[in-house]
């Protein structure tokens, strides 16, 4: 028996290895090699929309322009990983990634939790991580060389949010739940801290992970009955929340960071967040002149309406083309470190608006918007108006 | 501190409390009544639970999509949820029974453990795969019923909505039936007899095998009922919500004592209002220092102090221990 077993492997390792040696031959002779970019974003879960997003952008623009690389020999792939929104899966994912030496650069993440342990991986090896959505300062503040990002900053954003707040909802008191991410924790405390700057009297800051029951925190905030809730997290779990909030009949008006920026947060919460605000760094497609043609093209596509983050990713994959381009000048194949500081160095006009680096990898003039929830219908969260918008240049590092 | 606020919400947080609480009961009644009859923790509870909320919400959905949602009466239109969720989750516990746990009868132990662990995630993941296939989503809201929305409110800070008397309602009614079902019944004494002694239950004349498979029903099918009013309650399902009430109520039920009927009821309304106090009191009593995030900390020390007095749970004399 166990002989049989033997020849049985024996004769399928030599079927594998007869069917694979013609083809990695007959790559290695059409091609100078493969460039590959990847994007880590969730793909599944309850963020999956945003995430997915991220990834189709990141896939439209490297459709689009990868035809100079590969005029000069080169395979240019896009690779999707999924890292679910996860921190310990966003790590394990970036150690395959540091591990495929074809890969030049990367796009992600959504959650500024997962992107802050994963560039620590990345800055091992040099490879150029250009952010589409990550708005936590310690992103660039740790001033890697590789790192990078397109979107704004929430010590700024949480700013943006205090500012309208007190000047445009005139709320004297607020109520703040945040869900002790990085992201959610840190936008919720620099909104915090300037509110109460500006005199307006911080009622409550609760942070929590609960994900479907939130009666507990809905009642002693309902008691103390605040003019303003802000939630500093995600709309799967900020959708939820709101809802229950309205249904126990809270009254104070909802208002939020860019987490809230997903037509799921109508999808799940329905009327209770129609008209409510949230601040966002990411253009919609509508305020954005250039981006006509990406969104028409994205819809053909796809089929379906680019969520927000998706115009980021677009352009970010576009920098990293034109980085690695510009880091391949004579058809040579680039080395990670020459794409990393080919990235900080692009200029480029993309659809988002003027993109150029600062020295920590900050978008030199970064936009912010309000935004306000127009109806509970998930098919026209596109056409949430656009209250207020800002460019405000990203504050520069801090002195060490 | 403010002492007047203090006063204000304790009924409310009570009400919250023991909705959350006997929502765990529910669920906590799988475990226990498994537990019962064969001595096995059967992990794969959550997601039979989790599964008849994504019955219930697929049925109401249906009716939504036919235009019933609106015109049938809501009573009628609950009960059908929920008779789909529990005929749904009881079967699926009846089968994961067949499948993964009878072969592994003799086995040690830790066995057929880790086959419902296994099970556990196999389940999750194929909600999420059949959700995917069918509705290319599987976060699924729960269609809003009018009525149920409606609240009563009694002064500024209490209010009682119609949803949170229908989990206790209908919670209330599912263990009273329960509890004829096992002291009334010649099934219920056949289900008592082999949690006693399953070799003299079969000498007996009782079909071991059959009442294994009944008590997985009845189990199933509570907590099927759970996740249709845990979807009605809370709005949002995904193929993961199940997990955390799964490990409540497995606490609730040995807080409670482990396979004890009255026990799980008992154990899921303790932790319930625990859980409901201190989340809504920790940050006004400690002035924020310690904010409701510590509530599953300072519910669970609670628990362990209990387990330390009482290792049996709070019900535990009852337990019937094989011979």
């Amino acid at each position: 028996m166990i002989r049989h077993r033997v020849h049985l492997v024996l004769a399928l390792v030599a079927i594998l290895a007869v069917a694979l040696l013609p083809a990695s031959n007959l790559e290695a002779q059409g091609s100078k090699g493969t460039i590959k970019i990847a994007t880590q974003s969730p793909l599944s879960g309850g963020q999956a929309a945003l995430g997915e997003g991220i990834k189709l952008g990141a896939q439209l623009a490297i459709e689009k322009f990868k035809g100079a690389l590969e005029k000069q020999g080169f395979k240019v792939e896009l690779v999707p990983f999924d890292d679910q929104a996860k921190p310990d899966v966003g790590v394990a994912n970036s150690k395959n990634i540091i591990a495929d030496k074809d890969i030049l650069a990367i796009v992600g993440h959504l959650n500024s939790g997962v992107a802050i342990p994963s560039s620590e991986v990345y800055k091992e090896v040099s490879l150029a991580m250009i952010s589409p959505a990550n708005t936590n300062p310690v992103i660039t503040d740790r001033g890697y060389p590789n790192v990078n990002r397109v979107c704004g900053r929430d010590d700024v954003q949480g700013v943006v949010g205090s500012e309208f707040a007190h000047a445009t909802m005139k709320a004297k008191t607020v109520y703040i739940i945040h869900d002790k991410t990085p992201y959610g924790q840190g936008v919720a405390e620099f909104f915090k801290a300037d509110a109460e700057k500006k005199g307006i009297k911080v009622l409550g800051f609760e942070g929590t992970e609960e994900k479907s029951n939130f009666d507990p925190i809905v009642t002693p905030m309902k008691a103390k009955n605040p003019d303003v809730i802000y939630f500093g997290g995600i709309y799967d779990q900020a959708a939820p929340f709101f809802k229950q909030s309205r249904e126990k009949g809270v009254k104070g008006k909802f208002f939020g960071p860019d987490g809230m920026d997903s037509s799921d947060l109508t999808k799940i919460a329905g009327k209770a967040v129609v008209g409510m605000y949230y601040t966002t760094a990411a253009a919609a497609p509508s305020d954005l002149p250039k981006a006509k043609a990406f969104v028409d093209e994205f819809k053909k596509k796809f089929s379906k309406n680019p969520e927000p983050y998706a115009a980021e990713a677009y352009d970010s994959a576009t920098v990293a083309l034109k980085a690695i381009e510009a880091a391949a000048k004579g058809g040579k194949l680039p080395s990670r470190e020459d794409v990393a500081t080919a990235v900080r160095k692009t200029k480029l006009n993309g659809i988002t608006g003027e993109i150029e680096f600062d020295s920590k990898g900050d978008r030199k003039k970064a936009a912010y918007f309000v935004k306000q929830v127009g109806s509970d219908d998930p098919a026209k969260w596109e056409a949430n108006k656009t209250i207020k918008t800002l460019a405000i240049a990203a504050p520069a590092a801090a002195k060490k | 501190m403010d002492v007047e606020l203090l006063i204000g919400i304790f009924p409310q947080v009570l009400l919250d409390g023991v909705t959350l609480g006997f929502m765990y009961a529910l669920i906590a009644l799988g475990y226990t009544m498994v537990y019962g009859v064969l001595e096995f923790i059967n992990f794969a509870h959550s997601e039979i639970f989790i599964a008849g909320a994504f019955v219930g919400v697929e049925v109401l959905l249906g009716l939504k999509s036919i235009g019933l949602l609106d015109s049938l009466p809501w009573p009628l239109v609950l009960l059908l949820v929920l008779v789909a969720g529990m005929a749904a989750s009881g079967l699926l516990a009846v089968t994961v029974e067949r499948i993964a746990y009878r072969p592994l009868r003799g086995a040690p132990r830790l066995i057929p453990l880790i086959s419902a662990i296994g099970i556990s995630f196999f389940l999750q993941d194929l909600i999420r795969l059949v959700e995917s296939l069918w509705r290319n989503a599987f976060n699924l809201v729960y269609p809003t019923i009018d009525v149920l929305n409606l609240r009563f409110e009694l002064t500024e800070t209490i209010d009682v909505s119609v949803k949170s008397l229908v989990v206790i309602g209908g919670a209330l009614l599912m263990l009273w039936a329960l509890h004829l079902i096992v002291n009334r019944t010649k099934v219920g004494t056949a289900i008592r007899a082999v949690a006693e002694d399953q070799a003299a239950a079969s000498l007996m004349g009782i079909d071991v095998n059959r009442i294994i498979s009944l008590t997985f029903l009845i189990g199933g099918a509570m907590g099927g009922a759970a996740g249709v009013l845990f979807g009605v309650q809370y709005g949002l399902i995904n193929p993961y919500s199940g997990f955390i009430p799964g490990l409540k109520a497995f606490t609730a039920a040995v807080l409670g004592g482990i396979g004890n009927i009255p026990g799980a009821m008992v154990g899921g309304l303790v932790l319930g209002l625990l859980e409901a106090f201190a989340a809504a009191y920790l940050s006004l009593l400690t002035g924020g220092a310690f904010g409701a995030e510590y509530k599953d900390i300072l519910a669970f020390s609670i628990l362990i102090l209990i387990l330390i007095f009482r290792p049996k749970g709070l019900l535990g004399e009852i337990v019937r221990e094989r011979a």
